[in-house]
């Protein structure tokens, strides 16, 4: 019922290919083993485009609401082109929502906990990959087992604990709860285990390089493509995380989802501009993925099948 | 604490190439230690970040939670903790709102996932055909994991808006009466659900895909031999190949369907939210945790709702592996 049910990659090629490791195996994590690839009738074109405009529609409407003016959104029938009002309604809020500060600070959450989940779950998932040491599945096992316990469960007893350290409202009160990730350390140690060959490690130690050193020089180079995936991924999981900050953070200091709540809560509802900060608070992942959607949808993919 | 672990790391270190002092035995037998230590300790010095910061931000307050459940915490006084034993729970239980946030959330739980996962796995279906664009067609299905719950709830909740939203609108262009989203107690729940719907379908269709594309050929190739259809071949190559992907999926939504929180919070606009409508008709658990804890200050209900919650994801995953052994019986 757990993860480590799941089927192994029945990839053969990827595990005896000596290849060096000159970040190609990151193209391990694209290149799947087809199933079945029948090829696409017309049905299939018709239902994917559906499925894509359904997907994409929502986003394009917020646009196009918060580029038009409070009375032309409330018309019917609704408008679907862009209007002349975009820039102003951004700037509008821009200002209401103290949206500045919020991205700054999604930002800088967003950034500490990827970079540090990315090196606590490197430097953990190397250790299981491929260090031998007494309890390692034991542990891992409580890794994993750690998946399954609901964050909010902690909830009232973490807000206590902010209010004791004096971090209420503070950015270290959203950021230290989240440092490491469970599936990230899984992630890490799937990976690792295929990309990197027993011989790279073993030459390292016969040079006499201590742990550190080969995880320096040797682990490190191997992990990058799928550090940089996982970077990715976890950028977007806490840029877009909601409950635990709307809980500790106040609108004097917001992530952007909060902030965002502070648009919608007025008894004067100005639609365009709701629309307009939530456009805002969408538009750096949304360029994140247009960017790098090619790494992000084969990281997702590669964390299914292992796991 | 988190330097404490950084130090632990940068003990690992061997301090530099040994001072040539004590002659050759010396340097080697100390290279050695160290090598020893190294090799026994490394492990663990990698491991510990993980283990150190889950102890301290998951598990104690895991285990606290259940100590806050047994007494009187009021907001305004965190560090004055009356204890009550059980008390909140024997209130928890005569309490109405409980048993209705308790079956609002099983109710959007289901309507949310079941439809979710059955188009996930549709959806993956056809993003297995080789074709044109698939990138494009993949990252657009992405599109939506890319917003966050803020911004989604907040559009939807505009698209769903009585007098102007565009559904009314489209159910009155073909001769349907507007339905009053937010105020009625199914549409506004379908309402909610539609927002968890759009956000995760993707998401989990490329999981689908992604175990689909392990799937060995010779698999079809073998049933398309007996003489298995298309639609033969989803059912009997496809779908027991990604089982076990199937039952991570109904895992990962159950536990954020018990958690389901800021989609119905902002689909309330405003004082509407928290207590989940009007009449508390889409009231999830979670809003009712933040309710007795932020909005009546009571942190020590707050906390037994917290229990309660884990409680009923305990229970969902008690059931799902009881069906799973009747099936398996029964076939």
């Amino acid at each position: 019922m757990t993860t480590q049910s799941l089927p192994a990659r029945t990839d053969t090629a990827a595990r005896t290919s000596a290849e060096k490791p000159t970040g190609r195996g990151g193209r391990r994590l694209l290149r799947q083993r087809a199933g079945r690839q029948h090829h696409a009738g017309p049905l299939a074109y018709v239902l994917l485009a559906v499925m894509a405009l359904l997907s994409i529609f929502p986003l394009y409407w917020t646009m196009v609401a918060a580029s038009t003016d409070n009375t032309r959104v409330s018309q019917t029938p609704p408008p679907f082109l862009p209007g002349p009002n975009l820039f102003s309604n951004l700037a509008r809020a821009w200002d209401e929502a103290a949206m500045g500060k919020a991205m700054m600070n999604s930002l800088i959450v967003a950034g500490v906990i990827a970079l540090s989940t990315v090196l606590f779950a490197t430097l953990a998932g190397f250790a299981f990959a491929k260090l031998r040491f007494k309890g390692r599945n034991a542990l891992l096992m409580l890794v994993i087992g750690t998946m399954l316990v609901p964050p909010q469960l902690a909830v009232v007893p973490l807000f206590m604990m902010m209010a004791e350290l004096g971090w209420s409202q503070q950015l270290p009160a959203v950021i230290f709860p989240t440092l490491v990730s469970a599936v990230g350390v899984f992630f890490m140690r799937q990976y690792l285990s295929e990309a990197l060959p027993d011989e790279l490690v073993e030459a390292g130690r016969v040079d006499g390089a201590h742990s550190l050193r080969i995880f320096w020089s040797i682990v490190l180079p191997v992990a990058r493509p799928a550090m940089a995936v996982l970077f990715m991924i976890t950028f977007v999981h806490a840029w877009n995380d909601f409950f635990w900050p709307f809980v500790v953070l106040d609108m004097t200091n917001p992530t952007v989802p909060v902030a965002l709540t502070q648009l919608s809560a007025g008894y004067v509802r100005d639609q365009s501009l709701i629309m307009a900060g939530a456009l805002l608070g969408t538009l750096p992942l949304l360029l994140m993925f247009i960017v790098f959607g090619r790494q992000i949808v084969s990281g997702i993919m590669a964390g299914a099948v292992k796991g | 604490m988190a330097t404490s672990t950084t130090k632990a790391l940068a003990g690992e270190e061997p301090p530099g190439p040994p001072r040539k002092t004590g002659g050759e035995g010396t340097v080697r037998r100390r290279g050695r230690l160290l090598h020893r230590l190294d090799i026994k300790g490394a492990p663990y010095a990698f491991i510990a970040p993980f283990f150190v910061v889950f102890a301290a931000f998951s598990f104690y307050p895991l285990v606290y939670t259940s100590w806050i459940s047994l007494h009187d915490v009021e907001l305004a006084t965190l560090d004055v903790m009356e204890w009550v034993a059980f008390d909140n729970y024997v209130d928890l239980w005569n309490d109405s709102r409980f048993w209705n946030a308790l079956r609002n959330t099983i109710t959007i739980g289901v309507i949310s996932t079941v439809p979710q996962l059955m188009m996930a796995l549709g959806m993956a279906h056809l993003l297995n055909y080789r074709m044109r664009a698939s990138l494009f067609f993949r990252v657009a299905s992405l599109v939506p994991y890319a917003t966050s719950v803020a911004a989604a709830a907040l559009v939807f909740t505009m698209i769903f808006e009585r007098d102007f939203g565009m559904i009314n609108w489209a159910l009155g262009s073909v001769g349907i009466d507007p339905v009053n989203w937010e105020a009625d107690k199914w549409p506004a729940q379908a309402a909610i659900s539609t927002i968890v719907i759009w956000r995760w379908t993707g998401y989990n269709a490329l999981l689908y895909l992604a175990a689909m594309q392990a799937i060995p050929a010779d698999r079809y190739e073998a049933a398309s031999l007996d003489g298995a259809s298309r639609w033969q071949q989803f059912t009997h190559v496809t779908i027991p190949g990604i089982r076990s992907t199937i039952v991570f999926t109904i895992v990962l939504s159950t536990i954020g369907a018990t958690q389901l929180f800021g989609e119905p919070l902002i689909f309330g606009q405003g004082p509407n939210g928290i207590t989940g409508g009007a009449d508390n008709q889409y009231q999830t658990l979670g809003l009712l945790l933040y309710e007795e804890g932020w909005k009546n200050y009571q942190m020590g209900r707050s906390a037994t709702v917290a229990w309660a919650m884990f409680l009923l994801l305990v229970l969902a995953f008690a059931v799902q592996r009881l069906i799973k052994r009747l099936r398996s019986r029964t076939s």
